[in-house]
This record gives C-alpha cells, structure tokens and sequence, in this order.
C-alpha cells in the first residue's frame, strides 16, 4: 500500500468517530497501545524531539531499500498520534517517505496536533521521520 | 453577601453560557487569563465606535473625550491600589513589560557591578529572565530564596542571601503555578530595613487581594489587566514616585518627551516619561469598567466567595485518587496544581477539554520551580469569583471518571 493509500484507511478508521472529540482521543490512546516500541535504551537524547508538554522518541531501522520505524512518547495521547505516522511511514523507501504529504491530519480533525514551533505536534514528529529517513 | 450573587455574577459574563466540544464550558483557566464582563467588552467597542482618537495631543473634542476616559482610568488604578497619585501609574503591555521597565531603567543608572538582586524559586519566567539579562549586561549576581516543600517562601534564606550589595529583591505575591499568598508585607519590610528596593509581582494578586500600596510600602507594584476581568495587552507599572524621578525612561518616542532637538532631548514629567509612543488606548478604557465591576461586587464578598469554593475545591481533590497536589501551603488561593501516578498531565487536560474543562498544563513558565518538585509540569485548575461548587463536583466527578480509564 501506498502512503496515500494508507492515509486513506486511516480518514476512513477516523469516519465512524464523526469528530467526536471524546471518542477521538481515546481511539489515539488505543492506537497508541500498540506502537511499534522503542528499545528503553534507544532512548537517547538524539532520538527525542522534545516538545513543550509531551517526549517523542524516533528510531529507525534501514532493511534494504525500506525503512522500519520505533518509538514511544510519555503521554499516551501522542503515543497514539506517532503510531498513525509509524503506519503511514513504516516499510516504505527514503523516496516515498521524503515526498508524502499528510493529508489525513485536516480530513479527520487533528488540525490541533499540527502544533507549532513550541509544541510537539504532528508537524515536528513528521520532519523527524524525514530526516530520519535522508540521513540513513 | 447582599452584593454577591453568583447566577447573577455569571449572567454578566456571556462567554460562560458557551459550549465547548459539545459541553457546557467549564472554564478553570482562570490563573491564565480571566474571562470579561459585559462591561468591559462594550467599553472597548464603545470607544472603536464613537470616540476613537489618539490621545493628549489632539486638540479636537474625540481627542478630549479618549484623552479624559484613558485617563480616567488611571485615576480608577491609582484608587484601586491605594498610590498616593496618578504620577505614580504608569500603562505598560502587561506584568512581564512592567517588570523589563523597571529592570530596564534601573540597569540604566542605578545598578552598579557587583550589586545584587534577590528573586526567588517560585517566580514566573518573566520574573527571573529580565534579571538575567540586566546581571548579564551590567555583571550583578542574582539571588534565590528557596521555596520549602509545602511550596512557601524561607524568609529566613531570604534574610541570611541579604548582603550590603544587595540593591533589590523581586517577588511574586501570589504563585501562578501554586497559588500560595506570599507574606509580602514582612518581606518589604525585610526589604526596607535593609534599603532595598522592593518589587511585587501582582499579576495573579491583583483580582483577589487587598491590595494598597502605601500599606504595603512597596517600592513597585506590577501587574495586569486581563487577570482581573480586564483586556489583553493593558499591564501597569505601580512606583513610588519620589524613585520614578529618578529613574531614565524605559522606551524613547512620542508622548514620552518635552522638547526633541538634535542637540538636546528634555523629557516628559511623570507618569508620561515611561509611555512612549501610542498606548493600547481601547484596553486602557475597557480596564476601568473591570475595576468598576470588581469594586461594585466588592473585593470583600469576592474574596468571601472564592475562599468558600477554594476551600471546596481543595477538600474535593483531596479525595481524588492517585493524585499529588503541588503547593499545599495553607494560605494559598484557588489554583491547584497536580499530577497523576497513572496519567500524564497533558493527557489530562486534553481529555478535560473533551468534555469542556479548561484547565492548564505544563510547567506554566516557572520552570525552576517545577525542577524544585522534581516535575516538568503540572495539570493546574484555577478559579475565579464565577466559577460555582457544581462546576468543581463536575470537575471532580470527570477527572476521577478519566484517571480510573
């Protein structure tokens, strides 16, 4: 599946919420149960994009071509925003993950987690994965 | 209580009657900012609609008639606080400005190297950065008065860091992160017996305290509008007026001068010395109806009102399992901050703001203070005097439902 294809699954996953802000949150917290976790001792300081209410650590594992994807944050709500990203990003290549636009965030009414320069929204958690991806 | 009747107090506020996210909104967020009255909000679109001008030197009767309220104002402070005149009012953008003002034209003259100045553990970042940076540039030391657990001032340390180097010392009145009441009054004496200058950051003391300023016979005074049912972007700066003279303005421009030549500047007399350029004269107008509103509904039954719901407040969280409150000093206002064992803060807030519960979370720009209890943040309920004993038990009941998930 592409990444489009799986922002996709995931607006679909979302519809049946209806925005509800309730149940959205604690649909993320459920997601977020199941991350593809970080080893505790990956947890370096280079791996943390650091915000300014939650930690967000990102890992990633180059097999061949693909790029797997580990992490973790202290608060479950964020834990289950970065486990959507890891769905979206995980086993794909550095060209894919590079060119995907997240289109998914405004279709499904995260646009708060976009976050800005102070908070660690999607927006940072997203370069993170990126940068990741160019750099290894 | 004849004067103070909550279904009325919150009639005249009409963002409470809001739903958020579908629920009744329950706004705890008062530490923040607080919501305004009625009054305050058409003052300020009266003024954009029928008198709008620049002030005090406009000769036309708009420029008379936003002249005399803006000054009015001042006049309503000068009262509000007890200052001995309206010379001794100076308008700024907020606390934080207030306290750069003074740090700023003090650095200027009166600051040699070497001196020191006293802050303490529990102060706001806007209390401690300023400092910083005029120790930086001018090589003085800064102080710290450490903060017991209970979350209270050791005015013991407090005495024993005083040196004859020491020039002034910056307290915060009431903790924004903790809500603990400082005994400013012993301090400005500790801080007068010792000839040092004396600072009080009112900002979270201005809606709920008594405040008088020659009572408290504090050198500075500062605070905000918009903490006290006013608008945004209105601070002011208390001083004594005898040290106002004293002091180099803060900020160079129109209405801050007598006479401008390229030889020679002279500037203006008090308070317009410190208010350079255009103020924020639509705020400035809409502050005067908040002093009126709190005036009208008495500091006395306000302050009744909100120990009552403090009181409640604390003996219901209390009660919460699995919780730790931060600051549990006995004289404190209604601001709770708290942790979970099984929840992050951010969590918390986030799944109270889904069922319309405003509250804060995160280190609320007191940083050092955090670290001090061994936290990074906190998730922090405040109240104000039209928040009710049925907002607290639905908050309760909510917090309680989201920790047991």
């Amino acid at each position: 599946m592409t990444t489009q294809e799986i922002q996709q699954g995931i607006i679909e996953d979302f519809s049946v919420l209806e925005g509800d802000l309730e149940m959205t949150l604690n649909y993320l917290i459920e997601l977020g149960e199941d991350i593809q976790l970080i080893d505790e001792e990956l947890k370096t300081d280079d791996r943390l994009v650091k915000g300014c209410q939650s930690k967000v650590w990102l890992e990633c594992k180059k097999i061949g071509e693909i790029y797997k994807f580990y992490g973790d944050s202290n608060t479950s709500i964020t834990k289950g925003l970065l486990s959507i990203l890891i769905r979206i990003f995980n086993e794909k290549s550095q060209e894919e993950i590079i060119n995907t636009s997240l289109f998914f965030i405004e279709r499904i009414g995260l646009n708060r987690f976009i976050g800005t320069q102070r908070s660690n929204g999607l927006q940072s958690m997203e370069k993170k994965f990126k940068l990741l991806a160019l750099k290894n | 209580m004849t004067n103070f009747n909550i279904e009325s107090v919150r009639e005249d506020f009409p963002i409470l009657k809001s739903q958020v996210n579908n629920h009744k909104l329950v706004y705890f967020d008062n530490a923040a900012t607080t919501q305004k009255p009625l009054s305050v909000i058409e003052a300020i679109s009266d003024f954009y609609k029928t008198y709008n001008a620049n002030i005090h030197r406009g000769i036309h009767t708009l420029a008379e008639k936003a002249t005399e309220e803006f000054e009015n104002t001042r006049k309503s402070i000068k009262n509000y606080i007890g200052a001995t005149s309206e010379n001794e009012i100076i308008f700024t953008r907020g606390t934080t400005e207030g306290i750069n003002l003074i740090a700023s034209s003090l650095g200027k003259k009166y600051f040699k190297p070497g001196d020191e100045i006293i802050i303490s553990e529990m102060e706001h970042h806007s209390n401690i950065v300023p400092w910083q940076m005029i120790a930086e540039e001018k090589k003085l030391k800064l102080k710290v008065i450490k903060v017991n657990s209970s979350g209270e001032l050791d005015l013991n340390h407090f005495k024993k860091i005083i040196s004859e180097k020491t020039k002034l010392a910056s307290i915060v009145y009431i903790s924004n992160a903790l809500g603990t009441i400082n005994p400013v009054k012993e301090i400005i004496k500790i801080c007068s017996d010792n000839n040092i200058l004396s600072l009080i950051d009112g900002a979270q003391a201005s809606a709920h305290s008594d405040i008088n300023v020659q009572k408290l016979n504090c050198d500075f005074f500062v605070f905000s509008a918009h903490k006290m049912y006013g608008p945004t972007g209105v601070g002011v700066v208390y001083g004594k007026e005898k040290i106002l003279e004293e002091m180099p303005p803060y900020m160079g421009g129109g209405e801050m001068i007598q006479d401008v030549s390229f030889i020679k500047t002279t500037y203006n007399d008090l308070p317009h010395k410190f208010e350079a350029g255009t103020p924020n004269i639509g705020d400035v107008v809409g502050f005067k109806e908040a002093i009126i509103y709190i005036n009208n509904l008495g500091k006395k039954n306000i302050q009744s009102y909100e120990e009552k719901l403090m009181s409640y407040a604390k003996k219901e969280l209390e009660k919460v399992k699995g919780i730790k409150i931060i600051g549990t000093s006995e004289k404190k206002i209604g601001i709770f901050s708290f942790t979970s064992e099984s929840m992050h803060y951010y969590d918390i807030g986030l799944l109270l703001d889904a069922k319309g519960i405003a509250v804060r979370t995160g280190h609320h720009c007191t940083q050092p203070l955090m670290e001090k209890f061994n936290v990074e943040g906190t998730a922090r309920m405040s109240l104000a005097l039209y928040n009710t004993t049925d907002e607290i038990d639905y908050f309760i009941n909510t917090l309680s439902n989201i920790l047991s998930q």
